[in-house]
């Protein structure tokens, strides 16, 4: 029965996941090594909800179709060009086929959630949630016959003449080791190590949020990258959302999220305007708000609204700040009084007609004369009581990670690493240079899980 | 209602309202979704539409250690329990029995000593079968009040339910649709239909939703059984014995294994999950509750196969006094669930109507 482990997955998200079960399923004896205590496993993974997934007509919850072309130009308009067409090309193509594989794997469905119709054709959304796929995976993992081993922190992979030798790890106080054939890096970003974002951001990464798991500290990712693993990616880029200011330090997830921006002006700490609110519908912009509130003084926003756009957004979890006046609201929420009262007198002065107002479409209801303009959605700030939130930079994940090929696979000094793959965010960098598209990131733990499973099984067989 | 229960609840369900990714679950979801800010009737009502299924709390990212400690179903099952001993008439029954198991088996047993006490000293009856331990006129002098009284406590209770949830004017529709939940226990499907989290912690199981509906369907049974009873008795004058290939007992032989099997099996599974996820002080009075709907059953069963023996008369005061106590009950035991559930389900149609 102890026969050794043919293949070690590092990491417990979906993407080592996928890994797992690939190989299992391909004959594999298949070791997991979760760094969270069960509580918390799957990483990321159990914050997320969907799954962006191209189709050419209904498939599972998914209506009408999303091409490759539609899928692409999406990712390009959200990267600004800085993808890597051909993985990612790839991982689109291969996004139709993982959906039924999912499902056959214990993944359940449910029709886009309240408040998320416009992702209704593009993104398939989880029932219960990231959580629930990773409960359903593990799950299906170990009726594969899949090991797993939580608690335990992979320290280091010995990488020696093209080849990963053995690894250690530590679980409690006990320091093990293992050679297994063939190994798959699905740990993740190091968003959670803020010395390493502070070293990459400069002091301001420590005013950051951490709206994903603590565990991803890019333990990993720094030994093998120190090693002369091949590395992708700017450090400074990262999944990065404006997210409520009270926001827990790590782990706050979708909860944090605020979607009041497009109908609110957003100031920083000295109560000017800084972008343009506007400029688009929430979805396809709210993974561009983190970076502006970052460049800001202090990293911190403050998002206010009147009365009117009160119930134009999902709820917040946090309640907003509330007050009679505009100078009442500045004094709560630390901001000068006489300078939000001039941004907000300026900005109202520079509305026009909003009989088009319209909160779920550019109803180009805009500024005239304003800098930064606001192109939709602009309607006075008049009607009290007035609100309040404070915006914080919450990262996700980061890119800096490790460069694969078509198969996943870890190179060093030009050549493949014979026995290392990689999947999930740690690899992401690979495909994404810079911004996110909601759901993308399951696809490319899906996609790339699956390869690397397919391809490590295949070398240990 | 206790302010800090409502304000738990009311807490969590701001958290679940802001991540909505449970909306396939249940009914509870889309029903809180709909509010912005949630009133005390609204917490009852999600309170009393929840089945307690805990696929929420399995799939939740913010369950404990997480600082937000979110555990949904404690704190609908909380509020639940709470509101079925506000609401119940009178209330201070209800606080006797709903959280106390052994209350329960007290008010059982004296039943039985009632029972077998009439039996015994005036109750010799002239009639065959049973009729001769108890004339049939005895029985329906102690059932009938027994069995009016709790459905007149439940319908003031049902009454206070419907103002506290600002409930409207019922229709037919509304009620098909509250039905239609019930048949097949959606609320316990999963959304899927895979069934629930219940006895396994996060594997999805038809486990409980198929022992509940044995009980709720061998009861019906039985029901229909003592129902048929009473008809072949009054309109046909055809007093009982029956024999095996009558109403009676077609129906109430299926009826009474099913709902002493599924009795059986509900008490199992209670005692395989997580008693962290129900309401913890309610514990013992609803093990209480099962087994007393278990008794009911297997008894009627022996009761049965005794036949004309010496041993029936004991088995037929024993039968009776736990019907007796199941009925008088019922206002103040889990038994209300069934009340409060359907009309939560009748106000949920409502919401979906709009």
């Amino acid at each position: 029965m102890n026969r050794p482990y043919d293949i070690v997955v590092i990491g417990g998200g979906n993407a080592a996941l996928c890994a797992a079960m690939t190989a299992a399923e391909d004959g594999a004896k298949v070791l997991i090594l979760e760094a969270a205590p069960k509580a918390y496993r799957g990483g990321n993974s159990r914050h997320t909800r969907n799954f962006r997934c191209m189709h050419s007509g209904p498939l599972g919850p998914l209506i009408e179709s999303y091409s490759e072309e539609e899928y692409f130009a999406d990712l390009m308009k959200v990267t600004d060009g800085k993808t890597h067409e051909g993985l990612a090309r790839m991982a689109i193509r291969h996004s139709e086929e993982c959906l039924p594989w999912m499902e056959s794997h214990g993944v359940r469905f449910q029709p886009s959630l309240s408040g998320t119709l416009s992702l209704a054709r593009t993104n398939a959304f989880f029932l219960g949630g990231g959580k629930g796929l990773v409960n359903a995976y593990y799950r299906t993992a170990e009726k594969l016959g899949v090991d797993v081993e939580y608690d335990a922190k992979v320290t280091h992979l010995e990488v020696d003449d093209g080849k990963v030798v053995y690894l250690d790890y530590v679980q409690g106080e006990q320091m093990r080791r293992l050679a297994p054939k063939a190994v798959v890096v699905a740990s993740g970003g190091f968003q959670a190590d803020t010395d390493w974002l502070a070293r990459a951001w400069g002091p301001a990464a420590k005013n950051f949020l951490i709206r994903g798991t603590p565990y991803n500290r890019g333990i990993v990712l720094a030994d093998l990258l120190d090693q002369g693993i091949e590395q992708v990616g700017d450090p400074t880029q990262c999944h990065a959302v404006a997210i409520d200011g009270r926001a827990p330090k790590f782990d706050g997830g979708i909860v944090t999220r605020l979607d009041c921006v497009p109908f609110s002006i957003v100031v920083n700490k000295d109560a000017e305007r800084f972008y343009n609110e506007g400029e688009d519908v929430w979805p396809k912009r709210y993974a561009i708000w983190g970076r502006l509130v970052a460049a800001q003084p202090d990293q911190v926003g403050y998002v206010i609204i009147d009365a009117k756009s009160l119930e134009l957004f999902m709820p917040s979890v946090f309640p907003p700040i509330k007050a009679d006046t505009i100078e009442e609201l500045a004094q709560k929420m630390g901001l000068p009084a006489d300078g939000l009262r001039d941004t907000v007198d300026t900005f109202n002065a520079s509305c026009g007609d909003t009989t088009d107002f319209h909160p779920t479409e550019l109803d180009g209801v805009s500024t005239s004369g304003l800098t930064p303009p606001k192109t939709n959605w602009a309607r006075p700030i008049t009607q009290a009581p007035f609100y309040g939130y404070s915006l914080r930079t919450g990262v996700t994940f980061t890119y800096l990670g490790l460069k694969v090929d078509e198969t996943a696979q870890c190179s060093i000094d030009n050549r493949p690493v014979r026995n290392l793959w990689a999947a999930g965010e740690t690899m992401a960098g690979s495909i994404l240079g810079q911004g996110y598209l909601a759901g993308f990131g399951m696809t490319i733990g899906t996609v790339f899980g699956r390869i690397a499973g397919k391809e490590a099984a295949s070398y240990a067989n | 209602m206790q302010t800090e229960l409502v304000q738990e609840a009311r807490r969590q369900a701001e958290i679940c309202n802001a991540c909505r990714y449970c909306e396939g679950y249940c009914s509870v979801f889309p029903s809180l979704h709909a509010n912005r800010a949630f009133s005390d009737g609204d917490i009852t009502q999600l309170a009393n539409l929840c089945h307690n299924c805990r696929g929420c709390y399995y799939a939740c990212q913010y369950t404990a250690p997480h600082e937000f400690d979110l555990n949904l179903p404690a704190a609908l099952a909380e509020i639940r329990q709470e509101s079925w001993e506000e609401l119940a008439y009178p209330s201070v029954v209800a606080r006797q029995f709903q959280k106390n198991g052994m209350a329960v088996a007290i008010a059982v047993t004296l039943c039985f000593a009632m029972l077998f006490a009439l039996a015994k000293w005036i109750g010799q009856g002239e009639g065959e079968g049973f009729y001769a331990v108890m004339s049939h006129n005895l029985m329906v002098a102690i059932f009938a009040p027994a069995f009016l009284f709790p459905l007149a406590s439940l319908a003031v209770s049902l009454w206070r339910y419907w103002s506290t949830v600002d409930g409207e004017p019922v229709t037919f529709n509304h009620i098909k649709q509250a039905f239609g939940a019930v048949a097949n226990m959606r609320n316990l499907a999963g959304g899927h239909g895979d069934g629930c989290n219940f006895e396994d912690e996060d594997r999805f199981t038809q486990a409980r939703r198929t022992a509940h509906q044995f009980v709720l369907y061998g009861f019906l049974l039985c029901f229909a059984s003592t129902s048929s009873g009473t008809i072949l008795h009054y309109v046909f004058d055809l007093p009982a014995p029956y024999g095996l290939f009558s109403l009676p007992k077609l129906l109430g032989i299926p009826g009474g294994l099913m709902m002493t099997f599924g009795a059986i099996w509900l008490f199992h599974l209670k005692l395989k999950a997580d008693p962290e996820l129900g309401a913890k002080g309610a514990r013992s009075g609803e093990f209480g509750f099962i087994a007393l709907l278990g008794f009911v059953g297997a008894s009627g069963l022996v009761l049965y196969g005794l036949g004309g023996t010496t041993l029936m008369p004991v088995f037929l005061a024993l039968h009776l006094g736990s019907v007796l106590a199941f009925f008088l009950l019922t206002p103040y035991t889990k038994m209300a669930h069934g009340f409060y559930r359907l009309a939560a389900l009748v106000r949920d149609a409502q919401r979906k109507e709009g």
